[in-house]
């Protein structure tokens, strides 16, 4: 169920897709079935044409009817594309909440640049208030997808992607990767709740409280191939709740060490790139890589 | 780790052996591997030992394994399609029942990615290439009346090969493992990095040989085509399955080097620590993206379109009919054939790129979707005002209308790129590729292949057992790929080992049921090819003529000569043979008997398929000293066979003219048999006119 317009407008155009398509569909179902009823060889009291091969009015429906289909979809297309463009910055009375997502194995990062706090796990949007999302992988690639509120986008290591959303209703849903990554890949999951501005506040607070500094050495440690849950047992304080991580930031730089860590001109051994099984496994566990 | 770090046997070990993980860890996991494993092991000793105890080795080289004959060539790629089939059918069983088993499941992780990966892998590369190669191998030099394909021997390397990688496939099963990458193999996932093991290159191995050698073959088909028509067989009257034919072939040439080229650097990286898609030093995985797309894409058409020139002749036969809309069909299969180039982009609309992209591509995809409908409005034209025959061919071919623009709608649905955000990656995809890819072209490779079977054995299938097949394929299609529209649309994703949203379980369980279904019509397939060997006395068709066809490859006897035709046809019509039929033109002697010069038998390919065989397994385990005697004995070989003087043998007009004469005095002595009794005893291959 859609929890915002993004996902909303995609639904709608989902029906109207389909709908239209079967202005050329339909008559197959319904002709075939005549057709064969009627010409069956046995029994059929259709006259018999053997030489009969062409005729000009039926094939200009024939080729008529389906592009006119197409070149009215193709509008429709144009239009949807434009308007739920994942890159656009969606207006709203509220400036926009800005969210830094890493995908690592097998969990993803959730980076609140502007409010100094990170979360793994967990993704808290407050309602009515635009969400922009810049996205990178630090393994192989991945597709981040929240189906109730925007469509996937796919993550990818030295690059960055873009997903822009709101949400306006207040409520629960999950997030995941729909792209294969290994033994983990089905439970990198997170929740995402959508809150009230107050309420929203008071999350951030608590996450501010509660979390962790995430420094080189503590994000090395997530980096490992592991899921949210393995990292949970590692990581987590007893004020943190049982189904994610809290952070706090210092470096402000993060996000972006992690997408230039590729950029180095350097190359870089298997214990060096997270998401490899020898990742952290380097003779000096903290000097391994350094984000 | 360096790649000289390695001894005689490179990699290989005791542990790389299947059955060694049963010791150090039986699970169930292992024990499915295993038996899978087992199953090679033994099906491969058993062959041997039958082939021995039938005492059929030296009929088998002489007359299969050196042929240069394109009928023999094209009966040896589909029986190989057939076999690497029944493989990838089961892996599909086992995927089903383990999401239908899941939360918990039975398999490890990497046992389900290495089964989706050989599965897709194995289905698109090693089943439906080979068999629709297999299909035009035997067919399309019939349709235009030429002794053989352009470059025989050239045939029999292609086919080599594509065996060679199937093997090397089955290989994987036993030692060592497969890719865990999926068949489309995305790195990074697939790099050294990520996936040091040798499962990835396999997948790089048996694309890069099997994908050369259907590049040689879409050269050889196309050769074929341009410059082996009989006299008077202009463009446009050429059978439809010649035509496509030939916009397939030339898919293959262009599409084909992408995928190979892809591969190889893959396997560059891989190997020789390269970074062409690697994280680091620049590396890219768009660029992997871009160019196995540029295949991906046309490599659906490649497929498609042949069974598309199937389905046409089966409407058009068995409606007793000529094909409605030759040159709309025509128009519309160039028109894919172009089009199939210029929607690649549509496998990456949520790579972020600028929605212009997305929209150019977009529109060009959902065009596509007109020339099909055309050509779906064709087949339907071609049964009106019709005769017609529910045969097993056209139940297929029924089947496929009716199923095919389910697929097609999906699939203009998907081409929105507003749609794709969502349910891109998810099961909904993957009903929709198996909705175009069963129906649009499985059904159309068995429809061929109960279609022309008589011609390539001289008895006709049972039909019977080929129409209960056809019905459980049908069936079994439909309860294991409708669902996964529903769970896609729910939300879940593709290559999923296990799911906790317990929503999806009811449609993975019909799944798993569908997929049992669609067992039974494999074994109802196998049963029906052993029925009809037990009663092939009772439904020979020797006069070469069971279904009153249209075009040459019905001229002829069944099984056809190895020279095709005693004198080459001359062509006036489109639907020649009919047309001569009607005329009183058909079954008469030739005006003079002459010697026919065919290419002699040739072991190349042979030792080029046991060469290249070695050469891979060399070079997935590191065994460099092997890879580099190989490659020696591939390069001598090669040139050796250059210096065979006598590669043609006469065979002598007096034999054409006895093998003639005497087919003729057996057409004069067959009662002519109707539509109706066609599927009778009586049915000996002469159809009695009907008009």
């Amino acid at each position: 169920m859609p929890l915002g317009p993004v996902a909303h407008e995609q639904k709608t155009h989902f029906f109207w897709a389909t709908a239209l398509t079967m202005v050329a569909v339909l008559p197959v179902f319904i002709l075939v079935p005549v057709i064969l009823f009627k010409y069956r060889r046995k029994k059929g009291k259709g006259i018999y044409a053997p030489k009969w091969e062409s005729y000009g009015p039926l094939e200009v429906v024939m080729w008529g009817v389906p592009f006119m289909v197409i070149f009215v979809l193709s509008f429709m297309l144009w239009r949807a594309t434009i308007a739920l463009d994942p890159y656009e910055e969606i207006e709203g009375v509220f400036p926009p909440v800005q969210v830094q997502v890493v995908g690592l194995d097998w969990k993803w990062l959730f980076i609140y640049p502007d409010l100094k706090i990170a979360t793994v796990g967990e993704l808290v949007v407050p309602v009515h208030t635009p969400v922009s999302m810049i996205l990178t992988s630090d393994t192989v690639m991945q597709s981040f997808w929240i189906a109730a509120l925007a469509g996937q986008i796919y993550v990818m290591p030295g690059m960055t992607t873009r997903l822009n959303f709101i949400a306006t209703k207040n409520g629960k849903t999950q997030g995941e990767n729909t792209q294969y990554t290994g033994k983990g890949f089905t439970e990198q999951k997170f929740d995402v709740l959508i809150k009230s501005e107050e309420d929203f506040q008071a999350w951030v607070a608590q996450v501010r409280a509660r979390g962790v500094e995430l420094d080189a050495q503590t994000y090395n440690r997530l980096a490992e191939r592991s899921t949210r849950k393995e990292m949970q047992k590692q990581l987590a304080t007893p004020q943190m709740p049982s189904n994610a991580l809290y952070f706090t930031i210092a470096d402000p730089e993060l996000f972006q060490s992690i997408v230039m860590r590729y950029h180095s001109g350097k190359p870089l051994s298997m214990e060096e790139q997270p998401g490899t099984v020898k990742f952290g496994q380097g003779e000096d566990k903290t000097e391994g890589a350094q984000p | 780790m360096n790649i000289t770090d390695y001894g005689w046997l490179g990699k290989l070990g005791w542990d790389s052996i299947v059955f060694s993980k049963l010791f150090t860890d039986f699970s169930v996991s292992e024990v499915v591997a295993s038996t899978a494993g087992a199953i090679v092991v033994f099906a491969t000793i058993a062959i041997l030992a039958l082939l021995t105890w039938f005492r059929v080795w030296g009929t088998l080289w002489s007359e299969w394994l050196t042929s240069t004959d394109h009928k023999r060539i094209g009966i040896m790629y589909i029986v190989f399609a057939l076999v690497m089939m029944t493989r990838g059918l089961l892996e599909g069983m086992v995927m089903r029942a383990q999401q239908a088993a899941a939360p918990d499941g039975f398999l490890y992780a990497d046992h389900f990615a290495q089964l989706f990966s050989t599965h897709g892998t194995i289905m698109i590369f090693f089943v439906a290439v080979p068999f629709v190669v297999g299909l035009v191998n035997f067919v399309m030099p019939l349709q235009i009346g030429a002794r053989d394909v352009a470059f025989p021997v050239l045939n029999q390397i292609s086919l080599a090969v594509t065996v060679s990688s199937g093997i090397l496939l089955m290989v994987s099963l036993v030692v060592g493992e497969f890719s865990t990458g999926g068949w489309s193999a995305y790195p990074p996932y697939t790099g050294a990095d990520f996936n040091p093991g040798v499962g990835p290159d396999y997948w790089v191995w048996a694309i890069v040989f099997s994908g050369a050698g259907t590049t040689l073959t879409g050269i050889n088909f196309t050769v074929t085509i341009l410059k082996c028509r009989a006299a008077g067989m202009k463009f446009f009257r050429m059978p439809m399955f010649c035509w496509t034919v030939l916009c397939s072939s030339i898919l293959m040439i262009f599409a084909m080097p992408p995928l190979s080229v892809a591969a190889l650097m893959l396997g560059f990286d891989r190997y020789l620590d390269f970074h062409f898609f690697t994280n680091d030093l620049g590396g890219n995985m768009m660029n992997y993206a871009n160019l196995f797309w540029l295949f991906g894409h046309p490599e659906v058409y490649l497929l498609v379109l042949p069974a598309y020139g199937i389905f046409s002749e089966v409407f058009s036969t068995y409606s007793a009919k000529r094909l409605y809309g030759y040159k709309s069909l025509v128009i519309a299969t160039m028109s894919i054939a172009v089009l199939s180039f210029t929607v690649w982009l549509h496998h990456f609309f949520t790579m972020g790129q600028s929605p212009t992209i997305n929209i150019v591509f977009g529109i060009a995809t959902m065009l596509i979707a007109v020339p099909t409908g055309v050509k779906v409005y064709d087949w339907m034209a071609t049964m009106y005002r019709g005769r017609i025959r529910f045969t097993t061919p056209m139940i297929y071919a029924i089947g496929f209308l009716i199923l095919f623009v389910i697929g097609g709608l999906s699939g203009v649905i998907l081409a929105n790129p507003t749609v794709d955000f969502q349910v891109h990656n998810t099961l909904f995809l993957v009903a929709h590729f198996h909705n175009v890819l069963i129906p649009g072209v499985l059904f159309g490779l068995l429809a061929g292949y109960n279609y022309w079977f008589p011609k390539a054995f001289g008895f006709r299938l049972d039909e019977r057992l080929g129409k209960w097949s056809a019905y459980l394929w049908v069936a079994g299609f439909m309860l294991t790929f409708f669902p996964l529209y529903g769970a896609g649309l729910l939300g879940m994703p593709r290559r999923s080992f296990s799911y906790m949203d317990l929503t999806f379980k009811p449609y993975m369980v019909v799944a798993f049921i569908g997929a049992m279904v669609v067992l039974c019509a494999l074994i109802s397939l196998v049963l029906q090819l052993l029925v009809s060997l037990r009663d092939r006395k009772k439904n020979r068709v020797p006069v070469g003529d069971p279904w009153d066809g249209r075009s040459l490859e019905w001229s002829i006897p069944a099984p056809a000569p190895s020279y095709n035709f005693a004198e080459l046809p001359r062509v006036t019509d489109r639907d020649e043979f009919n047309e001569a039929k009607e005329q009183g033109r058909a079954y008469l002697p030739p005006k003079v008997y002459r010697d026919i010069e065919m290419p002699k038998n040739n072991p190349l390919g042979f030792i080029l398929c046991a060469l290249s065989g070695i050469l891979m397994f060399a070079l997935v385990w590191y065994m460099w000293w092997l890879a580099l005697i190989s490659v020696l004995a591939i390069i001598i070989v090669v040139i050796v066979s250059t210096f065979r003087w006598d590669s043609e043998q006469i065979i002598p007009a007096s034999q054409v003219q006895q093998d003639t004469e005497k087919w003729l005095t057996l057409v004069k002595n067959t009662e002519p048999v109707g539509r109706d009794l066609e599927n009778t005893p009586q049915n000996h291959g002469y159809a009695k006119l009907e008009h």
